[in-house]
């Protein structure tokens, strides 16, 4: 695990600089790297949260505790991995402030069905997207995915939107392999049929 | 190879990490199941859709808001 941060033969990952200028005091350092990913950070924890107020908060204190533990933070991860599993601890504590007495974790398995056989088989017109002004279509994209339980949509928005691998995936959440690929299909097959609603070709004589 | 069979193995086909051998068989199940070939269009386009919309933006003046409570805390050593 220990070669993670290496990209290539002698090449360091350029967050390594960074860090270590940040440890030794320079919050310009630092500064590069909230720039780098504070969009990334506000995304998930607005997925997890679905809360804009706890999202900024989220993105505030993910960065300060980061900052607070570089010193401990080992290098033998990513700092992007290591500062996901922070912020989304953060998320899911304000989340669970919010819903007081409701259960909320990463790894709480769903035991649904909903989704894992299609059930809605009509193919989609073209380019079903057009048929939509880009606020209707933000809003259809945020309702369906809200949908989901917490653990799907940022196993779906770690892995599908911002493209990371299925093993930084299960680090960052601290869940198995497995656990996240089951959670990617599930996700992605909800995600295919609630869409299918709006997305679905109309018939002839269909409004 | 039944439906079943084949939505199990289709974020391995989507992500391209099948086998050779797999793929083939997979791409022949294809061939002969319309249900099968839109599960697989649909799913693909249902990421395509996500990935090409930021759903959750951070407006420029939040971002400096935010950058300045976090850099200011640090200096201060948080």
């Amino acid at each position: 695990m220990s070669t993670i941060q290496v990209t290539g033969e002698g090449e360091q990952h350029p967050d390594v600089a960074l860090v270590a200028s940040a440890v030794a005091g320079d919050v310009q350092a630092f500064e590069k790297l909230i720039r780098k990913y504070d969009r990334q950070i506000f995304r998930i924890a607005q997925h997890i949260t679905q809360n804009r107020e706890d999202a900024e908060d989220v993105v505030q204190d993910a960065f300060l505790k980061a900052y607070e533990k570089l010193d401990q933070f080992q290098g033998n991860s990513k700092f992007y991995t290591w500062l996901v599993r922070i912020a989304v601890n953060e998320s899911l504590m304000r989340l669970r402030k919010r819903r007081t007495g409701k259960m909320v974790s990463i790894d709480e398995d769903i035991e649904t069905d909903e989704g894992s056989v299609p059930r809605d088989l009509a193919d989609w017109s073209p380019n079903p997207e057009q048929n939509y002004s880009q606020t209707e279509l933000a809003k259809i994209l945020r309702k369906t995915i809200q949908g989901l339980p917490p653990g799907f949509r940022v196993v779906f928005v770690l892995r599908d939107v911002d493209g990371l691998s299925t093993e930084e995936t299960a680090e960052m959440l601290g869940l198995s392999v497995p656990a996240v690929k089951s959670r990617l299909l599930r996700a992605r097959l909800q995600l295919r049929e609630r869409l299918s609603r709006y997305f679905r070709s109309k018939k002839a004589g269909e409004k | 190879m039944t439906c079943t069979e084949f939505l199990a193995l289709l974020d391995e086909l989507m992500d391209g990490t099948v086998a050779a051998e797999t793929r083939t068989q997979l791409e022949e199940h294809l061939g002969g199941c319309a249900h099968c070939t839109v599960t697989l269009n649909t799913t693909r386009k249902t990421i395509e859709v996500y990935r090409s919309n930021e759903l959750y933006e951070l407006p420029k003046s939040v971002r400096e808001r935010l950058h300045q409570a976090i850099v200011a805390r640090c200096k201060n050593g948080c």
